[in-house]
């Protein structure tokens, strides 16, 4: 045996060790795979693609009517201009709440702070009917609104109020652990180099917040676009004016507007694919940064 | 006693609006709403609140609720444990493709998961025919109700779940099936105990988004009240027929069950402090 070989038979083992632990000791993987694959497909892929393929029983013609009909356009401007809308006033708010909850102490902040997550847990409808209560025009806030000349409930307005609350905690929830991380003495150092505090809070802590400010940014956005239980209640439901793109939806179903419906959903789940991409880029974004 | 006051502390002021603002924001999207929900259900006082929620079709709905919660969590949870498991403990290619896909229910509408499972097994859909002659129901009937539930609910306690099993590592359980643990042992005895305080935390969520879905819910159910009409559904019948007082009793039902879910997730972070895992669902 020469040397060559002696050195190949030792250093084989463990030269084969890592395709070896590809394979992990630990068992079960055959059967949780499995159920994980069944589970998945019969449940979430397999429906889903059923939507697709009733949108394609449309020619492309007949598919662009409807699913691009003035109005579901009328629709979709709502329910995207709405979401965008209150996602931008949760990304101020939420980051103001983000703010209190960890540099501030005052009375009422563990309430305040289990508070944040009631949309979380409160029913979508309870939220809607709530609502809908409080901004209409004889309701507790909407009676002082009313004398200012604002509508605040039936019209975009109410819309948007709605996607509010549903939107608060994903951008309070995504900015605070960021925000408690920190580091104080970032913020110290600017300082003493004689960074008033206004200039340190834009220049070094606000960029520092931008990757997760995003990221909630876009998830209460992607939630807002397809919210239904609190939105219809206070929305009016008025076509081309108050008449948000889930409800088309369901108005196509009640007139077994099969395919219709289909492809207005199928116009939703693109948004919806295209907000889950941009978000795992936002995130992928904000790991490099951390 | 007060700490001196540093470069990073704002001033008095900035400190006093800010807190006012949020306060002020929150309670006019937070805390009102759910002041309102008890005010209105009372406004008649207790007793037709109570008459409302005791009504024979509002305990139906209670009832349907609480069945459609009793197998919807069950069933993510064995899910979510398998999911883990696979992606958590094992290394296979498309891991994260499966992880993108199990999180895919939570960007659909909720509307858009109603209406699959019409396409799937309505009158019209792929296995209609096949369900109308064996006089199966699934819309319009309790399975549906489920099926809907279950999808929209479906990521709640695997995405808990995932990251948790990941930064556990493989090795306390690489230990034990090394010392001749069975696999279904080195879980109950290794991994469990790791990872409860996380599953309890995404069933508490899980419970609560399934006990109150509304509107994959309403696609599926045909509202059929004493029979297919959920908790929530029961709201909305009530209020379009102008019964207020019953409608936010049932919602006022429903509000207390946030609030249980509220003050338990608190709990579960003052006891777990590293249970809050990121600004999810």
């Amino acid at each position: 045996m020469t040397a060559e070989t002696a050195a190949a038979i030792r250093s084989g083992p463990v030269a084969r060790r890592p395709m070896f632990r590809r394979r992990s000791a630990i068992p079960g993987f055959t059967l949780t795979l499995g159920v994980t694959l069944t589970v998945l497909s019969l449940i979430v892929l397999i429906p889903l693609s059923a939507v697709v393929l009733k949108a394609a029983e449309l020619s492309p013609a007949q598919f662009v009517d409807v699913a691009f009909s003035e109005r579901a356009m009328a629709a979709y401007r709502l329910t995207f201009g709405a979401a965008f809308v209150a996602a931008v006033i949760n990304g101020v708010f939420g980051v103001l709440t983000a703010w209190a909850l960890v540099r501030y102490e005052f009375p009422g902040k563990a309430l305040v702070n289990a508070l944040v997550d009631l949309p979380f847990a409160l029913p979508t409808a309870v939220a809607g009917i709530a609502l809908a209560t409080l901004y209409s025009p004889n309701g507790w806030v909407g009676a002082y609104l009313t004398p200012l000349g604002i509508k605040a409930a039936y019209n975009a307005t109410g819309v948007t109020i709605a996607l509010v609350f549903i939107g608060l905690p994903f951008v309070v929830r995504t900015i605070e652990p960021v925000l408690r991380d920190l580091a104080d003495d970032v913020e110290e150092a600017a300082a003493s180099l004689g960074a008033g505090r206004i200039s340190t809070i834009l220049r070094i802590v606000l960029p520092a917040l931008g990757p997760s400010w995003l990221t909630g940014f876009a998830l209460a956005f992607a939630r807002g676009v397809g919210e239904y239980g609190s939105v219809i209640f206070i929305a009016g439901n008025m076509p081309y004016k108050s008449e948000i793109a889930p409800l088309l939806i369901i108005i196509q179903l009640e007139q077994f507007e099969y395919a219709s419906a289909a492809s207005i959903a199928v116009v939703m789940l693109s948004a919806s694919f295209l907000m889950l991409l941009v978000i795992n880029a936002v995130q992928a974004w904000a790991r490099r940064f951390s | 006693m007060a700490r001196p006051r540093r470069s990073t502390d704002d001033a008095a002021w900035a400190k006093i609006t800010i807190i006012t603002l949020v306060l002020a924001f929150l309670s006019l999207v937070l805390i009102l709403p759910l002041v309102a929900v008890f005010a209105e259900a009372l406004r008649k006082g207790v007793g037709p609140a109570l008459d409302a929620v005791s009504n024979p079709d509002a305990v139906a709905a209670i009832k349907l609720t609480l069945l459609t919660a009793a197998i919807t969590v069950p069933f993510n949870v064995v899910f979510g444990l398998c999911a883990a498991w696979a992606v958590a403990k094992h290394e296979f290619p498309g891991k994260s493709l499966l992880i993108t896909l199990i999180d895919l229910p939570f960007s659909v509408s909720p509307v858009v998961a109603g209406l699959i499972y019409v396409l799937v097994f309505g009158l019209q859909g792929w296995v209609g025919d096949h369900l109308v002659n064996n006089d199966i129901k699934i819309i319009f009937a309790v399975p549906g109700i489920v099926l809907a539930t279950i999808f929209v609910t479906f990521p709640f306690i695997a995405r808990e779940l995932i990251p948790l099993m990941q930064e556990q590592g493989t090795s306390e359980e690489e230990a034990a099936v090394s010392m001749g643990a069975s696999g279904l042992y080195t879980f109950w005895r290794v991994t469990a105990p790791n990872v409860r305080w996380g599953l309890l935390y995404g069933v508490l969520l899980c419970n609560a988004r399934a006990m109150g879905e509304f509107g994959a819910v309403s696609v599926v159910s045909g509202h059929i009240r004493g029979l297919t009409n959920t908790m929530p559904l029961h709201v909305e019948i009530l209020y379009n027929e102008y019964d207020f007082v019953g409608a936010f009793a049932v919602a006022a039902l429903l509000c207390l069950l946030a609030i249980v879910t509220l003050v338990l997730k608190t709990a579960l972070e003052v006891a777990q402090p590293g249970s809050r895992r990121r600004g999810g669902h």
